[in-house]
């Protein structure tokens, strides 16, 4: 079987037995854990490169533990199925025979549909911003966007980096650029009083790993405070200085003093990215922090037959939990594509397929997950951060004060809210500005409802709206690595 | 891939880029960290999130529609404009 040849056309095979959405930990396990047991795969990721938010690809190459082994894995994945890289999904919809169509935008900015008889949902999330007072300015990244520039660029975000957020997230992204010769000015972590010291992540038994961050802070002599933040940026076109504010337990301001720098790297956690799934009518659940993941039972499954989900859209985790349920879904995926007839039996042989080691290992690291998410809530206290000209939506540019407009003239939820004011009827559909604004309305945050994943052109629309679509010409992109042989290897990638 | 350092064109200006890179950071990387206006208030934007989600890198690439920087991969020859 010759699948996966650089410029084929993805259309050419026909039904794929597996089409993976995200190239990160979840969906490259995912996805090799079926091509290794001979099914057909397509697995298609909006970036050049495999490896989604931790492994990335460095331009400088970097050590970031367990790359070398996910480097094999994307290798052996690239020799063994459709890698479609550089295709952003818009959408996916059930045909009437029960196959899923994945529409997506290829690097020439055609529209490509991909059909597979099953689907996987890998895709990842993304940062948490809070708003506040010039966080719009050019200098303010969040802190995955500082990280993503530093791991996939080599390009250290600024010099003088003021570091601001809650979350254990911050740590990798401080000592990270500190290493990289940025002064570092300063950790500010909203949340809990305990200190460095009691880190949770030592009551987790990852004591190592918080001490290496301890130990590297201190060396580059970067202060961590925590119930301190960043709660506003000036400058005329670029950040100048940050007002850093000591809080209260609900985040209320104490008192505050500026810092002189020029970037800020700013996150609240994370938002799972769950559109796809709640595109297909997916159910939805509440995580520990509140954000709606996609439900998923103990083999990875949706709610929706021939949907499956792995990585942070069923809750975020870390990687090492995105791979464990990514290779737990492949193993459940194989074992629906040989159940046979359909019934009692084949749900047993399921069962039996994802039980033992690695089920046990994916509930340790969830509940480390959740542990981590509850040591850091976001408190309400941020909303006093705002003022009535602070932009709460960047796209429609919706300061603070026409939120409190709309909801002067009636509006009780985020949804009549963006019908009044707009926030999150822009370019990013709402993805920065929606915590803020459930936030503000004073309700619980909602599963997305965009109809389109991403913004399209018209012209690639209406190309996917034509008929025979799922032919369309698409190029596979640069996986990354050169493929070495395309002899199946002896060893399997997926261990460790 | 190519393994060299290039430059692309940007509004004009060159800009060098270390292969792999995106045009996002190599503008950043140059010192450019805005290069768009936003449509009301004029204010100046560049990278954000860095990963293709909030829309605020746009730029347009060898005359096509609006690119986010932070996702375009900067090939040489690439003639960048921004607004
Ligand atoms: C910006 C950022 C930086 C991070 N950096 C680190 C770090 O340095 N260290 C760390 O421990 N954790 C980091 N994290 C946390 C990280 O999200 C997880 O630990 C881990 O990467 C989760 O793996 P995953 O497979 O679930 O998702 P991801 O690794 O996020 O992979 C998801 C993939 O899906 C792709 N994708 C999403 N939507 C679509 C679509 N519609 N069409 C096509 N492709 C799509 C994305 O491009 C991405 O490649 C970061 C998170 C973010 C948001
Ligand atoms: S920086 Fe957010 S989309 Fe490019």
């Amino acid at each position: 079987m010759t699948y996966g040849s650089a410029g084929g056309r993805a259309g050419d095979r026909g039904t794929y037995d597996l089409v993976v959405v995200g190239g990160g930990p979840a969906g490259v396990a995912g996805a090799l854990t079926a091509a290794l047991a001979g099914l057909r795969v397509a697995l298609l990721d909006s970036s050049a490169r495999l490896g989604g938010q931790y492994f990335r690809h460095t331009v400088v190459p970097g050590r970031a533990p367990g790359l070398d082994r996910f480097l094999r894995q994307a290798r052996a994945l690239s020799d063994r199925a459709e890698v479609l890289s550089r295709h952003q999904v818009w959408s996916v919809a059930r045909e009437p025979d029960g196959d899923l169509l994945v529409h997506a935008g290829s690097p020439d900015g055609r529209s490509v549909a991909v059909r597979g008889r099953r689907l996987l949902i890998a895709t990842g999330a993304y940062d948490r911003p809070l708003p506040f007072p010039g966080w719009d300015l050019p200098g303010v990244l969040t802190a995955g966007g500082a990280q993503a520039l530093l791991k996939g660029n080599g390009v250290v975000a600024g010099r003088r980096i003021v570091v601001s957020g809650t979350g254990p997230f911050l740590l990798p992204v401080a000592t990270g650029l500190a290493a990289a010769g940025a002064k570092v000015l300063g950790v500010f972590e909203a949340g809990g009083a305990l200190g460095l010291a009691r880190h949770p992540l030592l009551a987790l038994g990852k004591a190592a790993e918080a001490a290496g961050y301890a130990l590297s802070l201190a060396r580059h002599r970067v202060p961590y405070l925590t119930r301190h933040a960043v709660v506003a940026a000036h400058g005329e076109r670029e950040v100048e200085a940050v007002t850093v504010a000591r809080l209260d337990p609900r985040w209320n301001v104490l008192d505050t003093r500026i810092v002189e720098c020029d970037t800020v790297a700013t996150g609240y956690g994370f938002v799972p990215q769950i559109d796809l799934g709640v595109q297909l009518g997916c159910g939805t659940r509440r995580d520990v922090d509140g954000s709606p993941v996609l439900e998923a039972d103990s083999a990875q499954r949706t709610t929706v037959p021939g949907v499956w989900a792995a990585g942070e859209p069923t809750g975020v985790g870390g990687w090492r939990l995105a791979e464990l349920e990514g290779r737990i879904a492949g193993r459940s995926i194989v074992a629906h594509t040989r159940r046979r007839p359909p019934g009692a039996a084949g749900v047993e042989l399921m069962a039996g397929e994802v039980a033992g080691a690695l089920s046990r290992r994916r509930d340790r690291w969830r509940a480390f997950g959740a542990a981590l998410q509850q040591a850091y809530p976001v408190r309400a206290g941020w909303q006093g951060w705002l003022r009535d000209d602070t932009l709460v939506c960047r796209c429609e540019e919706v300061p603070l004060a026409r939120v409190r407009e709309a909801q002067e003239l009636g509006a009780t939820d985020a949804r009549s809210i963006k019908l009044l004011a707009r926030p999150g009827m822009g370019w990013c559909q709402g993805r920065i500005c929606g915590y803020a604004v459930a936030c503000l309305a004073g309700e619980p945050q909602q599963p997305p409802r965009r109809p389109i994943a991403q913004p399209i052109t018209l012209g690639a629309l209406s190309e996917a709206a034509g008929p025979g679509d799922d032919l369309a010409t698409s190029r596979a992109g640069d996986p990354g690595e050169p493929a070495t042989s395309r002899a199946d290897k002896p060893d399997d990638p997926l261990a460790h | 891939m190519t393994v060299r350092p290039f430059s692309i064109t940007v509004d004009g200006r060159s800009v060098p880029v270390v292969p792999g890179q995106t045009i996002g950071a190599a503008l950043h990387a140059a010192g450019i960290r805005s290069w768009r206006a936003t449509r009301f208030g004029g204010r100046p934007r560049g990278l954000f999130c860095g990963i293709g989600v909030c829309f605020d890198c746009l730029i347009s690439v060898n005359g096509r529609a609006p690119e986010r920087a932070c996702l375009a991969e900067a090939a040489p020859g690439d003639e960048v404009t921004t607004s």
